[in-house]
């Protein structure tokens, strides 16, 4: 479904990724690990369209991504939620939602996802006039996941989702991306949690220094001494 | 001074407030959706003057028919100068505030030399339209038909402005680009669209404002000048960037002029104005209603 073939993306001349080479198919959960600084988000970007790569090419069934504007990547069924997941927070909750469905306006079931955000996290419908910048940090994933699904994505790419979020709101998290994937969605997941991470994926990438490191079906991953010894802890 | 004198004075100050407002929103529009402050604001309002002129001269068309006419080609020039001029000023990779505001100081200086060049600095007016010099009386209070008539535009510009902001997508659209133009991509909206609709509404508005100023001010190649200030004063009385701050700041300095001409000599009528706004700058920065 998606293919990044051999990506490099520089920040003023500093090489983030190099030669990046990754496949996501379709209904997987796909995560990509690594420690900080290992060049995870500057792929997610890449493949948004945040960040222009310098060379390599990135494809969503057939079609090639790389040098496409944002806006245009997000209508192609991509949903990014970025690390600082940038909402919109001065605006209250059920417009960051209702913003998500801009590509369907006019449309009579433009809200459809919004029943599935809903199931998959119900303290949402309960704070709809509140602002965004008032949710505590889980609630404001929960609501840029929420925003995300409003796109109507077949490829929901997600930057760190546990990143500023107490432990009990991660593992929601997490539930809610296997739930997603059973939705019929595709999910591309960046985590340093590499444990967590594994657990829900059906495969990995561990990228180091700007280069993928370890590809491989989750449990292999998870059972490889190097693995459990420099990532797990174990 | 009786107290009819001081009503009288108030309502004229109101209606020339209101109009005020309705100059200063496209300002204040530009301002908050995008930090650029559009240094030829006054041009604008100079442009949508000379075009109301030239459709009454030329074609006979009142002042009140061509308004929407006048505001709709003042829409197609503004979302232009955004995307010829502002959009490559807002890349530049160093002094970006410092691009911004020459390329807009820069066009204002353009704009008047090129309305010298081909209007030449000769005051005109627009004579004998349906509102020009006339009356109404209410309850004993004169007041002018054209202030009057512009006074209602503006009231119903503010809440066509309102509706369209809260109520519709697009304007959902421009209060989350306001928010973070960074982020819209996100939900698929395209920034430049945004920002050159923001310009375009916001030089439709001065763009009506324009079209009834012809109707009682004179037309010549700096007559935005004195308005501009004016609309500079009134939205950072308001409040730096909001749109309805536009609003109650230049009822604020409407009201005020009128009282200060009570006061003083007519030639002094402005003090008043930049007394009050010196005070709100250093009392209160953010202007009267800003909220940053």
């Amino acid at each position: 479904m998606l293919r990044v073939h051999e990506v490099t993306t520089a920040y003023q001349g500093l090489v983030a990724i190099s030669s990046v080479s990754i496949d996501v198919e379709k209904g997987e959960i796909v995560c990509v690990a690594g420690a900080n600084g290992a060049g995870k988000s500057t792929l997610l970007k890449s493949i948004a369209g945040a960040e222009r790569p310098r060379s390599g090419t990135v494809t969503f069934d057939g079609k090639r991504l790389d040098g496409m504007a944002q806006h245009h990547i997000t209508a192609t069924g991509i949903a990014y939620v970025p690390e600082n997941r940038r909402l919109f927070p001065r605006l209250s909750v059920r417009d960051n939602l209702r913003l998500g469905s801009y590509l369907y306006r006019g449309e009579a079931n433009r809200e459809g996802p919004l029943d599935l955000v809903f199931n998959l996290f119900p303290r949402l419908s309960e704070r709809l006039e509140q602002r965004a910048e008032t949710l505590s940090g889980g609630e404001q994933q929960m609501l840029a996941i929420g925003r995300a699904l409003m796109t109507r994505p077949r490829l929901l790419m997600l930057d760190e989702p546990s990143q500023g979020i107490m432990p009990k709101l991660v593992d929601e998290i997490f539930q809610a991306v296997k739930r997603i994937r059973d939705a019929g969605m595709t999910v591309l997941i960046v985590e340093q949690r590499m444990a967590e991470c594994l657990e829900i994926a059906d495969r990995a990438y561990i990228l180091q220094t700007g280069r993928v490191l370890m590809q491989g079906p989750s449990a292999e991953i998870k059972g490889n001494p190097d693995v459990r010894k420099a990532y797990l802890g174990l | 001074m009786t107290t009819e004198t001081i009503i009288q004075s108030l309502a004229s100050g109101l209606l020339m407030g209101l109009l005020y407002g309705l100059i200063a929103v496209g300002l204040a529009l530009i301002f908050g959706l995008m930090d650029v402050v559009n240094f030829a604001h006054g041009e604008f309002l100079m442009i949508a003057m000379y075009a109301t002129f030239f459709l009454f001269a030329f074609f006979a068309i009142d002042p009140l028919l061509s308004a929407p006419l006048v505001a709709a080609a003042l829409f197609v020039f503004g979302a232009l100068i955004y995307l010829l001029i502002v959009r490559f000023a807002m890349r530049a990779k160093a002094n970006a505030g410092m691009v911004q505001i020459f390329a807009t100081f820069g066009l204002a200086i353009v704009m008047r030399g090129l309305a010298q060049l081909l209007f030449t600095p000769d005051y005109r007016s627009v004579t004998h339209s349906w509102l020009g010099g006339k009356t109404v009386s209410i309850a004993g209070i004169f007041l002018p038909e054209p202030q009057l008539v512009g006074a209602l535009v503006s009231i119903a510009a503010f809440a066509g402005l309102y509706f369209f902001i809260n109520r519709t997508d697009f304007g959902r659209a421009l209060e989350a680009t306001r928010e973070d133009p960074g982020a819209v991509a996100l939900v698929g909206i395209d920034k430049n669209r945004v920002f050159a609709l923001g310009w375009g509404l916001g030089a439709a508005l001065v763009g009506l404002s324009g079209a009834i100023m012809a109707v009682f001010f004179y037309i010549y190649p700096d007559v935005g000048a004195s308005f501009a200030l004016i609309a500079y004063v009134t939205v950072a009385l308001g409040g730096f960037g909001s749109v309805f701050g536009a609003f109650a700041g230049g009822i604020v300095v409407g009201l005020v002029e009128a009282t200060t001409a009570l006061v003083l000599p007519p030639s002094l009528k402005s003090v008043g104005i930049y007394a009050v706004y010196l005070l709100v700058v250093f009392i209160r920065p953010r202007g009267l209603f800003g909220s940053m």
